[in-house]
């Protein structure tokens, strides 16, 4: 009777009927009755003051309800740091409505709020507002002068400042025999999920509120709304089951949820706020980010000498920070080296973590810069990083916890057939295109946070789990469900997770890749105490031939507390509901890294990456042909799942590499492309053969689990991988993201 | 429609004509009160209380919205609800149920054709009208054709995989 375990098996999407049936409810979803609409206005100018604003023509339109702007909005919270969130960087949160200053351009500076959508749209545009223009600046390459070492905070815990430097980088790249300098140049990109941000916040009446959120963090949220507006705690609702989509834009609580509230609490109404696709630019971006490498290697290629210097932009009022140039070190073992690491404070809204921030900007630099070296020293690329590697981590002096990149490389080779690679550049071609091959390394480091979990063993002998966590595409929801049945020996059709409700046992944040592991470790905990409960409640019952026996003398299968020297002898966990006078049984317990074992090793997902484009030699389109990504993570609770993951990532890649930019006029301070017809992302005919392969990778330290997390190695190794295949392909090295064809022609 | 009944309340008929425009959804017919200028997109999701067609854009940049009308697939956004007093429009709520699911949604399940989920169902109207136009010869067909659609998870290859499956076991 004893089932397979659900750790492992490419299992379909738990909630797949609902995404699929159009039942599946996001934010912007839920409809009551009575429901008001929001529309935000923002701010036409960069920088400077609101003079004057006037509603009065907005107001007199039937069913416009009420226009709020700072002039006019509730008593709110003073204190800055009472807007601060679990994601917030060192400085001054952004206060939407507080005061008449503009920071940045779109700046929202008003709400309309009507009942309807389209009439709230439209008042919107009858809002007259007369500014004060001040003089801004929103150029990074114009102002690395006034670069300045990052504030140190909170988050620095997750995102720790550049390593010390080691040796004497200076001396040893002088002398070193083979020597690369290269310069790195990346824009502003924006998250641009396909759910437009939405919060319709419910007016329950005393004082209270239900609000769903596009967040990845009920919790975050509901602690934002107490503090901004003074509510209790337990009075704020936040629930978010289906996210459409977030890559790191719902990790800080938006001011679509602040301006849905406002209203809700000021009209006693149900409030909905959705935001439009331009309004989509204005909370937060993938800072441009300016780099420069040097490497030099002695004549057998070991690195000798590494230094990568990053200049990041930010905003006035918060020192937003990446890990951009902690990584080379971490993967080679050069023994003298210099990192270094700057913001520009600029007239723009704080960046925001992306979908692998600081790895995706970082690695680029890093792994074209080893593809130059390789060229100069006569090496191939991958014999180059084998030359180098490393089962430690020497830019912290510690082991990794597990490292199978060797086998990412091997077996990535193997499958895509890189020895069949002519290294000449512009020597393969088919007809008038160019073939280009091109590989690298991508890291991840493998975090893992405190958070709490309840599980429960239901009348009826099921089991329940209940996590604030909230699953935006990523599988979180199939892959707890399988971390649970497995603490019982239960098919995961047995288990019930719900999540996405900040009521529910608290969850980080969810982002980074630590979900899986932070989430999971206390499921784990979680089932270790159910079981234990429930085997002293068995030993209860009337002649119980479990009294007094130990937890390890059991096992848990399929709803059945079994003795393992004597399996005829069980005990099911109905029975012991039934003897526990028909109650349910449960515990919630909180799960807290060991962070003393933890400490002595660095913990990291590694991948191998391999392409291969094409570059029309007229016209010199791009295309990218084939990739494969080798995935080291360790345990893969879902490869189906996972596997998309990944997938996802590597479209991203593609997206990073060759498509997507913000372009900004920085004579007006403003965002260009504010839509998606000109925001470029892959579409179904940019993507073509994509292949993910997971290399067994066993790790007993890093936590109960085994498990990395995947959501962002896919999107680090594959966008220098494609710069370097564009050069194997033409010869021409293009340090700029996105690749534009004419820097091809 | 308790929504309508607050618009009706504050009497703002004469300035901006409400008028009884009837839709057949989803094979029923629904008398909904819109004025003019209300999208099929917002007068399904906002007034006919069918959320599963989504707004990614409002701009017909996206392909979220899409939905069939008379068996072709247009984009919801850029359609006034008025244009389609005759026509027979299906949104993803009436291509399947969940105990009876259209082999493209049963595909999607199978091949993980989705992670958010928020472009689904306009992923699987689009693929319905795109079969049946009938032009698509084979996958590099398909992804053109499909290409209206964006995904920004990146699920575009299994996407595709799952749309190939469907259109090879109906031919």
């Amino acid at each position: 009777m004893s089932l397979t375990a659900s750790i492992g098996q490419p299992i379909s999407r738990l909630e797949g009927n609902l995404k699929v049936t159009g039942a599946a409810k996001y934010s912007g979803d839920y409809n009551v009755a009575g429901l008001l609409y929001g529309h935000v206005i923002n701010s036409t100018i960069t920088k400077g003051k609101i003079a004057q604003i006037s509603t009065v023509k907005a107001k007199a339109l039937p069913g416009v309800i009420q226009v709020f702007t700072h002039e006019n909005r509730p008593s709110l919270a003073w204190f800055n740091q009472m807007y601060a969130d679990m994601d917030a960087p060192p400085g001054s949160p952004f206060r939407p409505l507080y005061d008449g200053e503009i920071r940045y351009n779109g700046q929202p500076i008003g709400l309309v709020v009507a009942e309807t959508f389209e009439l709230a749209r439209y008042a919107a545009t009858l809002v007259e507002v007369l500014y004060e223009n001040e003089t801004f600046s929103t150029n990074l390459e114009e102002n690395v002068a006034d670069a300045h070492t990052p504030a140190l905070g909170l988050a620095t815990m997750l995102k720790p400042p550049p390593p010390k430097p080691t040796g004497d980088f200076e001396t040893a790249f002088a002398e070193s025999f083979a020597q690369v300098t290269a310069d790195y140049s990346h824009g502003t990109e924006h998250h641009n999920p396909l759910e437009l941000f939405a919060t319709t916040t419910i007016y329950e009446g005393d004082g209270k509120l239900t609000i769903y959120d596009k967040t990845q963090g009920t919790v975050n949220s509901q602690l934002y709304v107490g503090n901004v507006f003074g509510l209790k705690y337990k009075d704020v609702r936040v629930i978010s089951p289906f996210v459409g989509g977030a890559f790191g834009s719902g990790l800080r609580p938006q001011y679509q949820l602040f301006m849905s509230v406002m209203a809700s609490l000021e009209l006693k109404r149900s409030v909905r706020v959705t935001l439009d696709r331009s309004q989509m630019f204005t909370f937060g971006h993938r800072p441009p980010t300016l780099q420069s490498t040097r490497f030099g290697a002695d004549k057998d290629g070991k690195i000798t000498a590494m230094n990568h210097s990053a200049i990041a932009e930010t905003s006035r009022f918060e020192d937003y920070t990446e890990v951009v140039v902690n990584w080379s070190h971490m993967l080679y073992p050069a023994p003298n080296t210099l990192m270094e690491y700057k913001l520009v404070n600029l007239d723009v809204y704080s960046p925001l973590d992306m979908r692998s921030p600081g790895g995706s900007t970082g690695l680029h630099a890093i792994e074209s810069t080893m593809d130059e070296l390789a060229y100069k020293l006569n090496i191939d690329p991958l014999q180059l990083r084998l030359i180098n590697y490393s089962d430690r981590d020497e830019s912290l002096d510690r082991p990794y916890s597990s490292k199978e990149l060797k086998q990412c490389f091997l077996q990535g080779a193997e499958k895509f057939g890189w020895a069949n690679r002519n290294p000449e550049p512009g020597s393969m071609r088919n007809g008038n295109k160019l073939i280009g091959h091109g590989m690298a390394t991508g890291i991840w480091e493998a975090n893992h946070l405190p958070a709490k979990a309840e599980m429960i063993i239901t009348k009826e002998g099921k089991l329940k789990v209940n996590s604030a966590v909230t699953d935006i595409g990523t599988g979180t929801m199939t892959i707890m469900a399988q971390i649970a049945a497995d603490e019982f020996g239960l098919s995961v059709e047995d288990v019930v997770f719900s999540y996405g409700d900040s009521k529910k046992p608290f969850a980080p944040i969810q982002g980074g890749s630590f979900t899986t592991s932070t989430v999971g470790s206390a499921i784990k905990a979680a089932g270790k105490a159910l079981r234990k409960k429930l085997l002293k409640k068995a030993g209860l019952m009337d002649n119980s031939a479990f009294r007094g026996v130990p937890i390890s003398e059991v096992i848990f299968d399929n709803g059945y507390i079994i003795l393992k020297n004597d399996p005829e002898v069980s005990v099911s966990l109905r029975d012991i509901i039934l003897a526990n006078k028909g109650k349910e049984i449960k515990t919630n317990n909180l799960s807290v890294p060991n962070v003393f074992k933890l400490k002595k090793y660095s913990r990291a997902a590694h991948s191998a990456v391999f392409v291969e484009v094409e570059v029309d030699q007229e016209l010199g389109v791009v295309n990218v042909t084939r990739a494969l990504t080798v995935v080291a993570a360790g345990r893969i609770i879902n490869p189906k799942t996972a596997r998309s993951q990944i997938l996802g990532g590597m479209v991203w890649s593609i997206s990073k590499a060759l498509r997507e930019e913000t372009i900004v006029d920085h004579g007006l301070g403003k965002y260009m492309n504010q839509n998606l017809g000109e925001y470029h992302i892959p579409v179904h005919a940019d993507i073509h053969d994509l292949d993910v392969i997971f290399v067994e990778e066993n790790d007993t330290i890093i936590n109960e689990l085994g498990t990395k997390g995947v959501g962002e190695i896919g999107l680090v190794g594959m966008p220098p991988a494609i710069a370097n295949a564009i050069y194997h392909a033409t010869g021409k090295r293009i340090n700029q993201f996105p690749i534009h064809f004419d820097s091809l022609l | 429609m308790a929504i309508l009944s607050i618009v009706n309340q504050n009497s703002c008929e004469e300035e901006f004509s409400l008028r009884e425009v009837p839709l057949k959804i989803n094979g029923k017919l629904v008398n909904l009160q819109l004025r003019p200028w209300v999208s099929l997109l917002d007068a399904l999701r906002e007034y006919a209380g069918l959320t599963g067609t989504k707004k990614g854009c409002d701009h017909g940049q996206c392909g979220a919205c899409t939905v069939l009308c008379d068996g072709e697939r247009i984009l919801s956004c850029l359609t006034l609800a008025v244009m389609k007093e005759d026509a027979e429009i299906t949104t993803i709520e009436g291509v399947g149920t969940e105990n009876e699911l259209h082999p493209l949604q049963k595909a999607f399940i199978a091949h993980d054709a989705f992670q958010c989920g928020y472009c689904t169902p306009g992923q699987i109207c689009s693929a319905i009208g795109m079969l049946n136009e009938g032009k698509a010869q084979n996958r590099e067909d398909v992804k053109e054709l499909m290409s209206g659609n964006l995904c920004r998870c990146g699920a575009n290859s299994n996407i595709i995989d799952a749309i190939m499956e469907v259109k090879n076991e109906t031919i």
